[in-house]
């Protein structure tokens, strides 16, 4: 893997991915996927189980390191494969720090309270003074409509509101994108909605995502693109309304009508 | 038990040799277990090691001090060693080898479980947040890990404190061993071993009860 901060984008998109593959032994769990988010983008990766969505996802932030391929984010592009030179932990840090990462179990840190998890990154990884973090924090909380719930533990906290913790923790390091990986797919189903107010909330301030979701009617309203994966394969990609609205593939057909209920 | 004169002041002609036995039984204890979790804590990071050069040696060291008993690994320090390594090894020291090194071999693998149990799942929220391994370790998990190790831990400095009892069969001069003068002395068996098993329970009683209410407790 090497990293170019030279390939400059200005105005190009924020997020790149080419030619990715992700093989665990002999288990090729990506085969050469390729898309890309333009700035203020959501970009919805679907696709039935195991086909690949979220080890793509995780492959952007390096929670999964690609086999080969490129990803780049903003200005940092990475090669992975034969000859590209590892990056260093350090080097990883900081990237993951510009890309932020919402997990289906939430994930928040059980030992501290949910304004202390929103705390973390700035605090810790930014190292910023204490005010500014505390201010950062609170107007995030206030943001996802937990303020009142700053000094509560994540176990007393239900599905929906650990998840808008989740979400605020993640955007306290004012990432250049943030990926959801199935963030409603643990909830209890009369929780999905809060959640995804938020993420539809961050979709019109202009914040750049990439969402891997079962939800295709959330897919459908708020989606700039779609890309349809199966068995580790982009089968198709482009705009939401020809994706999801007017479908012409058989393969992709079929799977929406399995969504339709 | 009919016709038995009990006769407690048998137990009681020497208050300041149980008080001098106690305070040797009661350093034993701290000191080992002190020095034991360290090089314990020490061995479980080893053991968690990406690097079998690290992993390897330490799991032997583990196995072999898991997997024999107490007694034998003191006998072992204060008559074998000295022949391998042709110098005298004095009592208080083979002793003092073998209850650290027990205590560490049991607090490695206290250690690593602890570490172990925590979720995959917060060294990726950690990480994505931008976190470096050794922030993660101890921002997220040694907090989280902690709690969880304190209950076994307080259960094996227990038994610890049991175990320096075996510090008799070398001659130092423990409850156990001061209670074994006193019986040769007094023929009292029944009073003074009596007498030295309500000061052990005295003593590791409430230890037990702490160890319950850390096992009780869940506040995450």
């Amino acid at each position: 893997m090497t990293s170019e901060a030279g390939a400059k984008s200005g105005g190009g998109p924020m997020v790149e991915i080419e030619n990715l593959h992700k093989c665990y032994g002999k288990l090729e769990a990506v085969k050469g996927a390729s898309l890309t988010v333009g700035r203020g983008e959501a970009h919805f990766i679907i696709g039935p189980s195991g086909c690949g969505k979220s080890t793509l996802l995780r492959c952007i932030n390096l929670l999964e390191e690609p086999t080969r391929g490129m990803v780049r984010v903003g200005d940092t592009a990475m090669r992975f494969g034969e000859g590209a030179k590892p990056m260093s932990a350090r080097e990883q840090a900081l990237y993951r720090a510009r890309v932020g990462m919402v997990f289906q179990q939430f994930h928040l840190f059980p030992h501290m309270t949910a304004l202390e998890n929103v705390m973390e990154g700035p605090r810790t990884v930014k190292r910023l003074p204490a005010a500014e973090v505390l201010e950062i924090a609170e107007g995030l909380l206030e943001k996802v409509g937990l303020a009142d719930k700053r000094d509560v533990y994540p176990k007393h906290l239900s599905g929906g509101q650990a998840q808008r913790v989740a979400i605020a923790r993640a955007l306290a390091m004012a990432p250049e994108v943030v990926l959801f990986d199935e963030a409603t797919s643990a909830l209890d189903p009369e929780l999905v909605g809060e959640v995804l107010a938020v993420i539809r909330k961050l979709t019109q301030e202009g914040m750049t995502m990439v969402v891997v979701t079962h939800e295709m009617d959330f897919a459908r309203e708020v989606a700039t693109d779609v890309t349809f994966m199966d068995a580790g394969v982009v089968v198709e990609q482009g705009p939401t309304a020809r994706m999801l609205s007017h479908v012409t593939s058989p393969r992709l057909e079929q799977f929406l009508r399995r969504y339709r209920r | 038990m009919s016709g038995y004169e009990w006769d407690f002041r048998a137990a009681f002609l020497h208050p300041e040799l149980w008080s001098k036995a106690l305070w040797v039984t009661l350093v034993y204890a701290v000191a080992t277990t002190v020095l034991g979790l360290l090089l314990g804590v020490i061995c479980g990071m080893m053991l968690l090691s990406r690097y079998w050069i690290f992993r390897a040696p330490v799991s032997a060291f583990v196995q072999v001090f898991r997997c024999t008993p107490l007694l034998i690994q003191i006998i072992w320090f204060y008559y074998a060693l000295p022949v391998a390594v042709n110098l005298t090894i004095p009592a208080w020291l083979a002793a003092g080898m073998g209850l650290t090194f027990y205590m560490a071999a049991f607090s490695a693998e206290i250690f690593r479980a602890g570490i172990m149990s925590i979720d995959r799942g917060q060294w990726h929220a950690a990480r994505a947040i931008g976190m470096m391994s050794w922030q993660v370790m101890s921002r997220v998990v040694l907090p989280q890990a902690t709690r969880r190790m304190m209950p076994p831990f307080v259960n094996q400095s227990v038994l610890q404190l049991k175990n320096t009892s075996l510090l008799s069969i070398i001659a130092v001069p423990d409850l156990m061993y001061t209670a074994q003068v006193f019986v040769s002395d007094t023929f009292r068996p029944l009073e003074i071993y009596t007498t030295l098993g309500i000061i052990y329970l005295i003593i590791l009683y409430p230890m037990q009860k702490l160890a319950k209410m850390l096992e009780r407790r869940d506040d995450i």
